[in-house]
């Protein structure tokens, strides 16, 4: 299931990284703030919504060590944020697609305004088709469900492809084996 | 035809950028690659099913929707009225002290010029997909309803936005896109109100689904406080798991994606940024949604899931674009949704636009018979109004042989000066058009009745009977000839019933379709007089009649009592390379040993593959007798004939000509074949104008020699 979903995700332009554990993701998480030069400026700052993940984790300590990175999405942060980071319910292996109840605004703001959107997801919750997550996920339950298939695009002009338009320009997807938070 | 619309044809095809855009991006190959391992037959009768239901349905979903999101917290509006919408939106502007507005897209909204009236009440609203701003900017309409903006160039596009952000921008696209996103930011960030449409709205838990590539759909649902979803009723569906065969084939069919980036489902308000609840108000429109649901024929037309394929495969809308159209939604689906948002007579110009080849008809993922329901506003025009005078005068000649053989006598005389080797290659004055890129084809000395008179025939036990067309009668009667010549090889006798006419296709297309079951009436009784195996056609268009339409037609025009006999004849008639064929595989008919024949290619008229579905056959046949077969690029697009078409817009017909001319000789072939006396006519005529080595053959022309 994880192979497919990741041809199909990488084939629309999604990055797609998998890890067996949860230290191991946050390794990769750290290393990708600092390579994107994450400074407390507005346009630098990094996001973590509220995420499952984040059980256990010290997350003073992160922000101290990088300073721009915030736990709190405001409409006012998330405009002036260069990366956000959410956890989001579901993958679909054969479109490559990420799922999430982004009922709570600060999911929203964090995975529709930055430039770049790492989306953290259990490989365990990849599923097979759109029926098989519409099974698991439903409107009495969820209020507002939220399908991403890669990174924000538009071919509006002249059909050639430009990405970016007014979501992210990148999507990171970062799998991980035994997330230990899984939604 | 109005000469203003004739202006807005001509100006249309001066300008080819959305030409050129469709052909860089080569849909049709891209779409199929999008539905691979997918049963798109299977999938898209699922997608009728459930959107006929929903037409079926539509007050009782509508309530329940209101229900199901009322109880979810949203408010729920529903009017008929175009008016009652924007006033409704403009109340609660005024109400909540709404000054600003982003719209994400919402064809519901173009279709009641929702923007001018906001203007006009002070409130300024902004699109925000991409295509839609563009459009906004340069005060026009969308010309393609999945891609407003597909008609504007790049340095067109960056000179709007460069008026609206006061500097010089470069033609980078990249960088364009960018300066939109700049732009529409901030007025996403300022906006008091947020309107967006649905793809599609479920009643059994009154949600809504957004589908957008860009992700303004997100933000217009998330950074306004109020969001207003402006809904058409078409867009409803019963339950929630109906929604799944939209979403799969709605990317795939519209922009040849998999899967859109962003589909948002929203079932009630949410929580806004400063911890109070979304407004949200749904608007469900009718706007003649439920008196087209009361309509046996056009009830179809709801299943539309708006993906605009039928715009990208049209042979039409690739050379005149959308604004020919006139109104808001444009091509073959446009013409219907205007004929009944608007009104029927709006579309008096627009339907004849439709050459009737059905290339969209079989991509359609809502499984609706576009061209079906343009010839039927076209034969409720006739109905309403008459045909013009001419058309039926000729069409009532075409029926009466005796009298159209008498006055195309009367034309061979008259061709005489202008005929050399079998064509006409000028006429003079008003009539030079129809010869300017494409010469005509003379009528024939001797007519095939006559002809056929002089055929020696072996006596047989197996017979057929052979129906000519007008086609073969008097221009090509040598195809008959060549007919008669292969089944006799096959041990088959042919008869050629003399009360045989016209097969009646030309009034059917022009919409009169009385005029059509008088024909079909008059050719099924000498058609099946002498009890024959087979009733052999090799016109396309005849077997269309023959085959297919025949028994519709005569239940539609209260023939009741003649249905019977019509579709006896239906089950017996073939057409010619369909029977050749069999004859070969059945071995009654054996191919010369050892032949290595000419390089062909073969076109696929519109009638056979479209209407009668007989393409394989004559490639099967074809290939057994020895000739090697190289396909064109669209070997199915239509060329442009049209029967009457090719006389009623000619320019267009002429355009589509021209690139099919390009295609056949890309394949380096010496014949190009076709089992259709009018493509044949138009094939061989352009070929002749262009002085081209290749011919144009009947598929028996180039088999007559070819069997033991």
């Amino acid at each position: 299931m994880f192979t497919q979903f990741k041809v199909k995700a990488e084939a629309v332009g999604s990055e797609v990284h998998r890890f067996d554990t949860k230290a191991e993701a946050l390794d990769f998480i750290e290393k990708f703030l600092k390579e994107e030069n994450i400074k407390d400026a507005p346009g630098s700052f990094a996001l973590w919504a509220d995420s499952p993940i984040l059980k256990g984790v010290d997350t003073k300590a992160l922000a101290k060590k990088y300073p721009g990175l915030k736990f709190e999405v405001t409409r006012k942060l998330a405009k002036d944020a260069k990366v956000c980071i959410t956890q989001v319910d579901w993958g679909i292996a054969n479109t490559g697609t990420v799922a999430q109840d982004s009922t709570a605004v600060d999911q929203r703001l964090a995975a529709a305004l930055p430039w770049i959107h790492i989306a953290l997801l259990s490989t365990d919750t990849i599923v097979a088709d759109l029926p098989a997550l519409m099974s698991r996920m439903h409107p009495s339950r969820n209020r507002y469900i939220t399908l991403t298939t890669g990174p924000s695009r538009t071919a509006d002009i002249e059909r050639v492809l430009a990405i970016g338009v007014h979501g992210p320009e990148r999507l990171v997807i970062v799998c991980i084996d035994e997330s230990g938070g899984k939604k | 035809m109005t000469k203003q619309f004739t202006k807005s044809i001509h100006k249309a095809l001066k300008n080819q950028n959305l030409a050129g855009i469709l052909d860089r991006w080569n849909y049709p190959t891209a779409r199929a690659k999008a539905y691979e391992g997918i049963d798109f037959e299977a999938l898209r009768t699922q997608i009728a099913e459930r959107k006929g239901y929903a037409a079926d349905h539509l007050d009782d979903l509508a309530e329940r929707f209101k229900k199901a999101a009322e109880s979810r917290g949203a408010k729920v509006f529903r009017t008929s009225s175009p008016q009652a919408v924007k006033d409704y939106i403009t109340n609660l502007c005024k109400e909540k002290g709404v000054k600003k507005v982003v719209k994400s897209k919402s064809m519901a909204s173009e279709e009641i010029h929702l923007n001018k009236h906001l203007a006009e009440n002070g409130i300024q609203a902004d699109e925000t997909d991409l295509g839609e701003w563009i459009i906004q900017l340069a005060h026009q309409t969308p010309s393609h309803f999945a891609m407003p903006a597909l008609h504007l160039t790049k340095e067109e596009i960056s000179d709007l936005f460069s008026k609206e952000v006061n500097k010089p921008l470069s033609n980078d696209i990249q960088q364009l896109v960018k300066i939109a996103r700049k732009e529409l930011r901030e007025k996403f960030l300022n906006a008091d109100l947020g309107i967006s449409g649905a793809n599609i709205a479920i009643a059994e838990t009154g949600t809504i689904i957004t589908v957008t590539n860009e992700g303004n759909a997100r933000l217009v649902t998330t950074l306004p406080k109020i969001h207003v979803a402006l809904v058409g009723l078409e867009k409803l569906v019963a339950n929630y798991t109906d929604a799944i065969p939209i979403l799969t084939a709605l990317p795939k069919s519209a922009t040849s994606q998999l899967m859109t980036s962003y589909v948002t489902l929203i079932t009630g308000p949410t929580p806004n940024d400063d911890g109070s609840m979304k407004d949200l108000h749904i608007i469900l429109m009718d706007n003649k949604r439920t008196e087209m649901a009361k309509d046996p024929k056009f009830k179809e037309a709801l299943q539309c899931i708006r993906c605009a394929s039928c715009l990208n495969v049209c042979p039409v809308y690739r050379l005149v674009g959308g604004h020919v159209f006139g109104h808001i939604y444009t091509g073959g689906i446009g013409t219907i949704l205007t004929a009944w948002f608007n009104e029927l007579k709006s579309t008096e110009d627009i339907q004849g636009l439709c050459i009737g080849c059905g290339k969209c008809k079989e991509i359609c993922p809502g499984k609706i018979d576009i061209p079906g329901l343009i010839l039927e506003i076209r034969r409720r025009l006739a109905a309403k109004q008459g045909l013009p005078f001419v058309y039926k005068s000729a069409l009532s000649v075409i029926n009466n042989r005796k009298l159209f053989h008498t006055m195309l006598r009367a034309a061979f005389l008259a061709q005489k000066p202008f005929a050399k080797d079998g064509f006409i290659r000028h006429l003079p004055m008003f009539l030079s058009g129809l010869s300017e890129y494409r010469s005509l084809p003379t009528i024939a000395p001797v007519p095939f009745h006559d002809l056929f008179k002089k055929i020696k025939q072996p006596a047989s036990k197996t017979k057929a009977a052979f129906f000519s067309g007008c086609a073969i009668e008097f221009v090509f009667p040598k195809i008959g000839e060549a007919v008669v010549k292969v089944l006799n090889k096959a041990g088959i006798e042919v008869l050629f019933p003399e009360g045989q006419s016209c097969c009646g296709i030309p009034h059917w297309g022009s919409g009169a379709f009385d005029m059509a079951a008088l024909a079909a009436a008059h050719n099924i009784k000498p058609l099946l007089e002498n009890d024959v195996q087979y009733v052999v056609t090799a016109c396309a268009t005849c077997a269309t009649a023959l085959k297919k339409e025949w028994p519709h037609v005569l239940q539609g025009e209260n023939m009741d009592n003649l249905v019977p006999e019509a579709e006896k004849l239906a089950a017996k008639t073939v057409m010619f390379s369909e029977l050749v064929n069999k004859l070969i595989e059945e071995r009654k008919l054996t191919p010369k040993d050892g032949q290595q024949l000419a390089k062909i290619t073969y076109h696929d008229s519109c009638h056979a593959k479209r209407h009668a579905g007989i393409y394989k056959e004559p490639r099967a046949a074809l290939t057994a007798v020895g000739y090697e077969l190289k396909e064109m690029f669209e070997n199915d697009t239509c060329c442009g004939m049209g029967g009457s078409y090719t006389v009623k817009q000619p320019e267009l017909s002429m355009r589509m000509l021209k690139r099919k001319l390009k295609n056949i000789e890309s394949t380096g072939a010496e014949y190009v074949s076709a089992e259709c006396p009018g493509c044949l006519i138009q094939l061989a005529g352009g070929l002749d104008k262009s002085s081209s080595k290749i011919k144009a053959k009947h598929p028996a022309e180039l088999m007559e020699e070819r069997f033991k």
